[in-house]
């Protein structure tokens, strides 16, 4: 199985290609993990990652800057139907439209806006930092992406890093939250198509097991 | 409405070694910046900080090395600072795998790179690191003062004005060190880490002064620091990251404890 992660100037590449690896080898999944910003092996690839550390506009510019990416991506995500996983700002990108910094506008993959969190409690901080445990809705409790990972108050923790969310204008595609002084998105899915606010591959155990479930995954 | 607090290990590094509390232990083991963050991971930290404290300009090339091994066998949020300069700075250590920056100098001396590095990567991984200093013949604002240089160098600046300046430029966190309880293992200075922490939106991590687990508890509980940083107590064993988070949370302090012992 070739798995690409897609390198567009964001940070974090190599973290998320070796928390791949682990997750790989403890479920002994022959899967050879390949960084790359060449369209042709996006094209080929039986799973692909969107990482993304960094402002809404300068990633999109990145992703914009990888000649043909874009295209590709929706050929064979959207059309041919691959297994797709965005992470962090990776995953705000698949939204209608981001409004950190400067309002623009994203890949419009699941309809929604990227907005500033306003938590209710005012002892709670933004940006959020920190870990938090996961609510899933009632859709996703049988999702292949979060077997056999505890979720709720007493679940294990994902850990969090952002300042923004992704408002879904259909409900039906936000797959899981986490508490923050009032709902705010974790997770966004869509068919093929599969996104976390949260950093896998920062999140310990819930993170090594939530990849090895992506790469096992078949939509 | 919770969150967790975090428990951040911190690591001095000088030209690729652990420097601090090093004398006790054989050198080459307990020197090693990336076997030790491996071993503060499986412990359940929280995040890890590796401060860069090289001096000469030939030797800063090692701490890209050291975020890179690191994060390549540590599942957990790194933070990293010391000597970051330029905007460039930010995006090689980002890129090595570090989740967020931390600047200290360069945001007194040069504060537009804040705003221009939060353009680039966003608020939320840029940490300034600010080292605080009673003064008590200050006549106006507070009577803390920024330092800069491991607190030798006064700047003239309020820490209250300060902390509020880079917020509004763009800091995602602030990483606050008292430098009059640096070392002493006296505890946080309370009423510093509460007025800063009560003064802005965003989190702030106490540091400087940790000497017992009741320390940390302290930060969180007194100061309402979201986060607490400590270095030498864990030095040699003497506390498990582990056993501070227990102790923590039957302080009444909501932590994290999926990853204590855990081998993930």
């Amino acid at each position: 199985m070739l798995v690409a992660i897609i390198d567009y100037g964001s940070g974090n590449l190599r973290s998320v290609a070796k928390a791949f690896g682990r997750a790989a080898n403890e479920r002994g999944v022959p899967a050879n993990i390949e960084i790359t910003n060449e369209v042709r092996r996006v094209r080929v690839a039986d799973r692909i990652v969107l990482p993304g550390v960094g402002a809404y506009a300068d990633c999109r510019r990145g992703l914009d800057g990888v000649s043909g990416m874009v295209e590709a991506l929706e050929e064979i995500v959207l059309k041919a139907g691959k297994p797709f996983l965005g992470i962090c700002v990776g995953m705000q990108l698949l939204s209608t439209r981001g409004l950190e910094k400067e309002p623009t506008q994203g890949l419009d993959w699941i309809k929604g806006d990227v907005i500033r969190m306003n938590p209710m409690h005012e002892q709670l901080k933004v940006p959020q930092i920190g870990w938090n445990t996961l609510e899933l809705a009632e859709s996703a409790a049988d999702h292949t992406l979060f077997k056999g990972i505890p979720t709720g108050p007493e679940g294990l923790h994902a850990y969090f890093l952002h300042s923004y969310h992704f408002n879904c204008t259909d409900k039906k595609n936000c797959l899981a939250t986490a508490n923050y002084g009032g709902k705010i998105t974790a997770v966004v899915s869509k068919n093929n198509v599969f996104g976390t606010q949260f950093h896998p591959e920062k999140s310990q155990r819930l993170g090594i097991e939530f990849l090895a479930n992506f790469l096992e995954w078949k939509p | 409405m919770t969150m967790k607090a975090r428990l951040i290990p911190c690591l001095d590094v000088k030209g690729g070694r652990i420097v601090k509390g090093i004398n006790f232990v054989d050198l080459i083991d307990a020197g090693d910046p990336v076997k030790v963050a491996q071993d503060y991971d499986v412990a359940g930290a929280d995040e890890l900080c590796f401060l860069d404290i090289t001096a000469s300009s030939e030797d800063r090339d090692t701490i890209f090395d050291v975020v890179a091994k690191t994060a390549e066998c540590c599942f957990v949020p790194l933070t990293v600072g010391g000597g970051i300069r330029t905007v460039n700075d930010v995006r090689k250590l980002l890129l090595a795998g570090a989740d967020k920056v931390s600047i200290n100098t360069a945001a007194v001396q040069n504060p537009d790179l804040i705003a221009e590095a939060a353009n680039k990567f966003g608020d939320q991984c840029i940490v300034v690191a600010i080292d605080a200093k009673q003064n008590e013949k200050r006549e106006q604002g507070s009577s803390w003062e920024v330092c800069t240089h491991g607190g030798r160098m006064a700047t003239g600046l309020d820490v209250i004005d300060f902390v509020q300046k880079v917020v509004t430029l763009g800091a995602g966190e602030i990483l606050l060190t008292s430098i009059d309880r640096d070392g002493t293992k006296t505890g946080y200075n309370i009423e510093l880490v509460r007025t800063v922490a009560d003064s802005v939106r965003v989190p702030v991590i106490a540091s400087g002064g940790v000497g017992t687990l009741d320390h940390l508890v302290e930060g969180i509980r007194d100061g309402h620091a979201t986060a607490v940083l400590a270095a030498s107590i864990f030095h040699f064993d003497r506390y498990k990251i582990s056993e501070a988070k227990q102790y923590m949370a039957k302080a009444g302090i909501p932590m994290r404890l999926d990853g204590c012992g855990d081998t993930g």
